[in-house]
């Protein structure tokens, strides 16, 4: 069989899995809503009073004099990509758990399916359900931290999500393949994932800030950092699929 | 491979899990069409030698070599044509029977009446069909995973326990399905403590101690 028809076989498999557990769907997006709900009252700083100035920045002319306010809506893109890292590490966990319950990946091991073919699977698999997660979370931002989306930026946007939304599934489905066999594996996979990610959250919320046009940022700005995306997502890509085979072997 | 090649050449076979020798240069040879059964007291590396010759755990030193292919550099040529079922079923517990044998099928192209053919001789059809795996009993999931092995069309077949949880006619089913694999062409290496059972289905018994093969291993030269 084709590795090919293998990934998709793969992927299908893993999204027939989310679509009858609802893992997805009933526990990682409430999570996530919650991460921003907690944003919200961690960063809102006017006790209700939503006018209020909390700082006056004297090195603009005028000086600019940022209001409560305005403070989410200024960290909003930074705030999505967080609370999306954070519901990566459980979509992961989710993602191999369905393998070691039963020992499938064992079993995928004997079959001889191409490991680079499972590796793609699954980060299809993840990748869909955090691109669905990404929606909401940027539906969340726009209503609760008020944030703008112009007209102009959705197709940066959209760019950003579907490159950004590529490394960390790829990125995601490496580690979790390595730690798959290894007790511990709940804590050790964020040790190794979110430094390795840094790149991604840096990216991601400078693209998403041109997108929304946060603090005056021009849309032309954000295009570098969809660049480093893009090839943070194509070295994962590669790099993970040659790799994964012989780090299952080792993890297992 | 020649016909008269062995499936399995095992020559001082060494396999270390950790710092501990899982097999201490064991020596066995099959030959195509035989169920072994191997007899031994837990630890003894009955389930290493399993994995060993799936391919699964790294051959340290001595000599390996199944269909032909080097454990020591070949392994992953020595999967496709092999189906193991361990102490765990490879199931997933989400999908349904019919989901499950369809997806390991799958992996090897297996044909719509493959698959049905296969729930059908292991009795996984009719009501179990699309029942989720994690609903079945112990019995019914082993049923699934070897009708699994079976839409696999395995070569080689590497059986842990494999009549564990099984009622009496689960275990008449799998006689009967291990036979018919036997006529079919395949080779099956089992490992129980169920002897009275396995040892009535197996051509040979071979004894597994401390990481070796006492007795008789087959081994003509």
């Amino acid at each position: 069989m084709s590795s090919l028809r293998i990934v998709g076989l793969i992927a299908r498999k893993d999204l027939a899995i989310e679509r009858r557990s609802k893992v997805a769907m009933h526990q990682v997006v409430p999570f996530a809503a919650i991460t921003m709900v907690l944003f919200a009252f961690a960063l809102d700083s006017s006790g209700g009073d939503s006018g209020s100035v909390i700082e006056t920045v004297a090195v603009t002319d005028p000086p600019r004099v940022i209001r409560a306010t305005d403070v989410l809506e200024l960290v909003a893109p930074g705030l999505i990509w967080l609370a999306v890292l954070f519901s990566l590490l459980i979509l992961v966990q989710r993602s191999f758990a369905v393998e070691n319950d039963d020992g499938a990946l064992d079993a995928l091991r004997v079959a001889g399916v191409d490991p680079a073919a499972i590796f793609w699977g699954k980060a299809i698999a993840l990748g869909l359900q955090l691109l669905a997660l990404e929606i909401v979370l940027l539906a969340i931002a726009l209503v609760l931290y008020r944030a703008d989306l112009p007209p102009s930026g959705l197709g940066m946007l959209a760019i950003t999500l579907i490159t950004a939304t590529g490394g960390l599934a790829f990125v995601g489905t490496l580690y979790g393949g390595l730690t798959a066999g290894f007790s511990g594996r709940e804590s050790l996979l964020p040790l190794l994932v979110l430094p390795v990610v840094a790149p991604v959250l840096i990216g991601a919320t400078r693209a998403v800030e041109s997108a929304f046009g946060t603090d005056g940022v021009a849309l032309s700005e954000g295009w570098p950092w969809i660049g480093l995306l893009t090839v943070f997502a194509v070295a994962f890509a590669v790099g993970g699929a040659l790799a994964f085979g012989p780090l299952i072997d080792e993890s297992t | 491979m020649t016909a008269d090649q062995p499936v399995v050449e095992l020559r001082d076979a060494v396999a270390v899990l950790g710092s501990f020798p899982a097999l201490a240069g064991a020596t066995l040879r099959v030959s195509t069409g035989e169920i072994v059964l191997l007899r031994g007291p837990n630890g003894a590396g009955k389930t290493s030698l399993l994995r060993l010759c799936a391919g699964l755990l790294p051959l340290a030193r001595g000599e390996g070599r199944v269909f032909g292919f080097d454990l020591a550099t070949d392994a992953a040529a020595v999967r496709p044509r092999v189906g193991m079922l361990g102490h765990r079923n490879g199931l997933y517990g989400d999908l349904s029977v019919v989901e499950n044998v369809k997806f390991w099928g799958a992996t090897v192209a297996a044909t719509t009446t493959e698959i049905h053919e296969a729930m059908k001789r292991l009795g996984v059809d009719g009501r179990l069909r699309t029942v989720p795996v994690s609903r079945l009993s112990a019995g019914q999931k082993r049923r699934t995973a070897l009708a699994c092995l079976v839409a696999r069309r395995a070569e080689l077949w590497l059986l842990d326990e494999p009549h564990a949880g099984l009622d009496a006619q689960g275990r008449d089913e799998l006689d009967a399905v291990l036979q018919q694999a036997v006529a079919s062409g395949a080779t099956v290496i089992i490992a129980s403590h169920e002897l009275e059972r396995a040892g009535s289905l197996a051509h040979r018994v071979v004894d597994v101690v401390a990481g070796q093969i006492n007795g008789p291993t087959g081994d003509r030269s």
